[in-house]
C-alpha cells in the first residue's frame, strides 16, 4: 500500500530526513513513535504528498508518485490527514465537513446525507450550523476527523492527533480510527509521542529519531526489544548496563554486569561478547525483608538509594552493585514503607531482559 | 485602552513631535498652495471645467486603473510563487521585481521606449499588428505597469505570506488542487492585501510622470499637462491645475480607503 524507500528532505541546510524506508501493508495501523523535531510530520507530509521529497522512491496504491507526478491529485484524494493543530475553516461546522466533497465536486444530496452521518459519529451532529470557530479544541479536532472521513479514505495519516486534547476527544479520535481501519479495512499511519497511545492502536510500531527510522516492529518488539540504546532510552527503559557474554547454557545466556551475574533469556548478539543488557523498570519485583519464592532466575540483593515520585507510580533505584531501576505503584511503595538506604531486593525474570550489541552503539 | 489615545511616555512624545515635522511639511505644502488658489475661485472653477484639465485626468486615472488590471492579472500569480517557494535564483528574481522601484524614472523611461517603440524589440511586431505605444494611450498604461509593478507584488506577496499554510495543507488533503486552494483558500483570506496593494500600485501609477513623457508625450496625462502649462503659462495656471489633481486625488483615495474597510476577513488566521 505504502513503499517509502530512502526518502530525503533538505529544508535550506538542514537535512531532515536521511534516507527512510518504510512500508505498510493495506489494512495496517503503524504508528511512528519519536521526539518531536525527529521528522516525523514531514515524513507524513511527504507521504500524503503534501510535499515531494528531495529524493527517494514513493509508491502509493501501486502508482509511482515520484515518477508520475501527473497523478499526485488522484492518489491523494485517496487518501486523508488529520493534523496535530485542530485546523477548522471560519465558517460552519456542516460547511467544513463538506469541503472534501465539494473538491471533488460531489453531488449536494450526497454531500448532505455523508456530512450529517459522519456528524452523528463523531457526536458532534448538534453543532450542525454552528461556527466551527466556536467549538472547543477536542470539538474542532472531531470536526477535521469528519471533515477527513467523510472523503472515505483508503489510507489515513494522523499528524499527533490528539496531542493537547481532552480524554474524551482523544478516546473518541482513537475509537473512531481503530474503527474505521476494522470496519472499513481503512490503512492507518499514525505519529504519536504518546507511546502509550501507540501501544494501544499500532499493530506495528517505527521508531523515528533524528530524520531516520531506525528499527520497525511490533509493539512488543519496539518497547521490550529495542535494537539500539537510542531506541532503548526513548521507549523509556529504565535500566540499560554495560555487560560480558560469559557463556550460554540451554537457551539462557549468562551476562556479567558489575561483578554480578544476570541471565538472560535470548541468544547473545553475535558480533560481540561486550553487549548492553536493558530491561524496563515495570519487569523488576522490589521486595523488602525476606526474598520471596519467585521463578525468577535474577534475585539481586542491594539498598535502595533515591525514590522519586513519577505518578501514578514511584520510581526506586537500588543499589545492587549496580543500580536497578524498580517501578512500584504508589500503593505498594507506602505498604513497603520505603525509605532511602533501607536495604531491599529485587527480582527480574530472565524473559524481561534484552541484550544489544555493544558494536551497534557505535553506528548510532 | 486609555492608553492607546494618551502619549504618556516622553519618548513617544518627542518622536511624535518629530514626526509631526514631516506631516507638518505637506500640510504646509498644501495649504499654502490651497490659500493662493482659493483666493481665485473663478479661476479655479475655469481650470477645473476645462476640457484639456478633465481629459488629462480621466486618461490619467484611467491608464493607472488599465495598469493594476494588469497587474492583477500578471502580478497575482507572480506574488504567490514568490510567497510560496524556495528555489535557487530567488533572491535575483526579487531583486529584478525591485528594479522600478530603486531606478530614476527617466531611466525606467528610456527602458520602455526601447523595448515599446515602434522599431523596438516588442513595439515593433506590435505596431505591426496594430498596437502603437508611442505617443498613445497603451504607452502609457506601460509606462504606469512598469514602475508601479513592485508596489503591487510586494503587497500582495505579503498578504500571501500571512495566510497560514495550514490551512492550505488541509485543504490540498482533503483533496483540492493547488489551483482549487488557491482559488478558495489563499485569494479570499488576501482580498485586503489585493486591494491595498492596488491602490498603492495606482497610486504611483498616476503619479508617473518622467517614464511616461519618454514614450507617450501625448495624450496628456496630469503630470505632462502640470508640466507643459509650467513652461508655456507660468506657475498660476499651473498650480491651479495642480490643485485640481489634488482634489481628484483626495477624493478618489479617501472612498478607496473607506472601501477597504469593508474588505476581506482576517479572521481565518490560526
Amino acid at each position: 500500500m505504502i513503499e517509502a524507500q530512502n526518502i530525503t528532505k533538505i529544508y535550506g541546510e538542514m537535512e531532515v530526513l536521511h534516507g527512510v524506508d518504510l512500508s505498510v501493508g493495506e489494512g495496517d495501523i503503524m504508528g511512528i513513535i519519536g521526539p518531536s523535531g525527529s521528522g516525523k510530520s514531514t515524513f507524513l507530509r511527504i507521504l500524503d504528498l503534501i510535499e515531494p521529497p528531495d529524493s527517494g522512491d514513493l509508491s502509493l496504491f501501486d502508482v509511482n508518485v515520484v515518477k508520475e507526478r501527473d497523478r499526485v491529485v488522484e492518489v491523494r484524494r485517496r487518501m486523508g490527514m488529520l493534523f496535530q493543530k485542530p485546523i477548522v475553516f471560519n465558517t460552519s461546522v456542516y460547511e467544513n465537513v463538506a469541503l472534501g466533497l465539494k473538491y471533488r465536486h460531489v453531488g449536494k444530496n450526497e454531500i448532505d446525507r455523508s456530512v450529517k452521518e459522519l456528524l452523528e459519529e463523531v457526536g458532534l451532529a448538534r453543532y450542525l450550523h454552528s461556527n466551527a470557530r466556536n467549538l472547543s479544541g477536542g470539538e474542532q479536532q472531531r470536526v477535521s476527523l469528519a471533515r477527513v472521513l467523510v472523503t472515505d479514505p483508503e489510507i489515513l495519516f494522523l499528524d499527533e492527533p490528539t496531542a493537547n486534547l481532552d480524554p474524551k476527544s482523544s478516546k473518541t479520535i482513537e475509537r473512531l480510527v481503530t474503527r474505521m481501519n476494522r470496519d472499513r479495512g481503512m490503512t492507518v499511519v499514525m505519529n504519536t509521542h504518546d507511546m502509550l497511545q501507540g501501544q494501544r492502536v499500532a499493530q506495528r510500531i517505527g521508531v523515528m529519531i533524528g530524520g531516520d527510522i531506525l528499527q520497525v516492529g511490533s509493539p512488543r518488539e519496539i518497547f521490550y526489544a529495542p535494537e539500539s540504546t537510542k531506541i532503548a532510552n526513548f521507549v523509556g527503559v529504565d535500566n540499560i548496563h554495560d555487560g560480558k557474554v560469559l557463556r550460554r547454557e540451554h537457551q539462557i545466556t549468562a551476562v556479567e554486569v558489575a561483578g554480578t551475574i544476570l541471565y538472560v533469556g535470548e541468544s547473545p548478539p553475535e558480533q560481540s561478547d561486550r553487549v548492553k543488557v536493558i530491561f524496563r523498570g515495570e519487569d523488576v519485583t522490589l521486595g523488602i525483608g525476606k526474598t520471596a519464592q519467585t521463578s525468577a532466575r535474577n534475585i539481586l540483593n542491594g539498598t535502595i538509594a533515591e525514590i522519586s515520585d513519577i505518578a501514578p507510580f514511584v520510581h526506586i533505584k537500588v543499589d545492587c552493585g549496580f543500580p536497578v531501576s524498580a517501578l512500584v505503584t504508589v500503593r505498594s511503595a507506602e505498604e513497603m514503607d520505603l525509605s532511602e538506604g533501607k536495604p531491599a531486593w529485587v527480582s527480574i525474570k530472565a524473559s524481561a531482559l534484552h541484550l544489544i550489541a555493544e558494536s551497534e552503539e557505535s553506528e548510532g | 485602552m486609555r492608553t492607546k489615545h494618551r502619549l504618556p511616555d516622553p519618548c513617544l512624545i518627542s518622536f511624535s513631535l518629530i514626526g509631526g515635522l514631516i506631516v507638518g511639511l505637506t500640510v504646509l505644502a498644501l495649504l499654502n498652495l490651497a490659500v493662493k488658489e482659493l483666493s481665485d475661485i473663478p479661476f479655479l472653477i475655469s481650470t477645473a471645467s476645462d476640457s484639456d484639465v478633465i481629459n488629462a485626468i480621466v486618461v490619467t486615472m484611467g491608464a493607472g486603473l488599465n495598469a493594476v488590471l494588469i497587474l492583477l492579472i500578471i502580478g497575482t500569480p507572480l506574488a504567490y510563487v514568490l510567497a510560496r517557494t524556495d528555489f535557487r535564483g530567488k533572491g535575483v528574481v526579487e531583486s529584478l521585481v525591485d528594479i522600478p522601484i530603486m531606478l530614476p524614472h527617466t531611466i525606467a523611461g528610456i527602458l520602455v521606449y526601447l523595448l515599446f517603440m515602434r522599431r523596438g524589440l516588442l513595439g515593433a511586431p506590435l505596431y505591426a499588428a496594430g498596437f502603437t505605444f508611442e505617443d498613445a494611450y497603451p504607452g502609457i498604461v506601460i509606462a504606469m505597469l512598469f514602475v508601479s509593478a513592485p508596489y503591487y507584488i510586494n503587497s500582495v506577496r505579503e498578504g500571501f505570506e500571512k495566510v497560514p499554510v495550514h490551512l492550505e495543507n488541509v485543504a490540498r488533503t482533503l483533496g483540492a488542487t493547488r489551483f482549487q486552494t488557491f482559488m478558495r483558500v489563499v485569494l479570499p483570506l488576501s482580498v485586503r492585501h489585493i486591494f491595498n496593494g492596488s491602490i498603492l500600485a495606482w497610486g504611483r501609477a498616476i503619479g508617473e510622470f518622467a517614464a511616461i513623457i519618454m514614450i507617450a508625450y501625448y495624450p496628456f496625462v496630469i503630470s505632462t499637462l502640470i508640466y507643459y502649462t509650467f513652461t508655456t503659462s507660468g506657475i498660476k495656471a499651473s498650480s491651479a491645475v495642480a490643485f485640481v489633481m489634488i482634489l481628484a486625488c483626495f477624493a478618489a483615495f479617501i472612498i478607496l480607503r473607506l472601501l477597504t474597510r469593508y474588505t476581506g476577513r482576517y479572521d481565518d488566521r490560526v
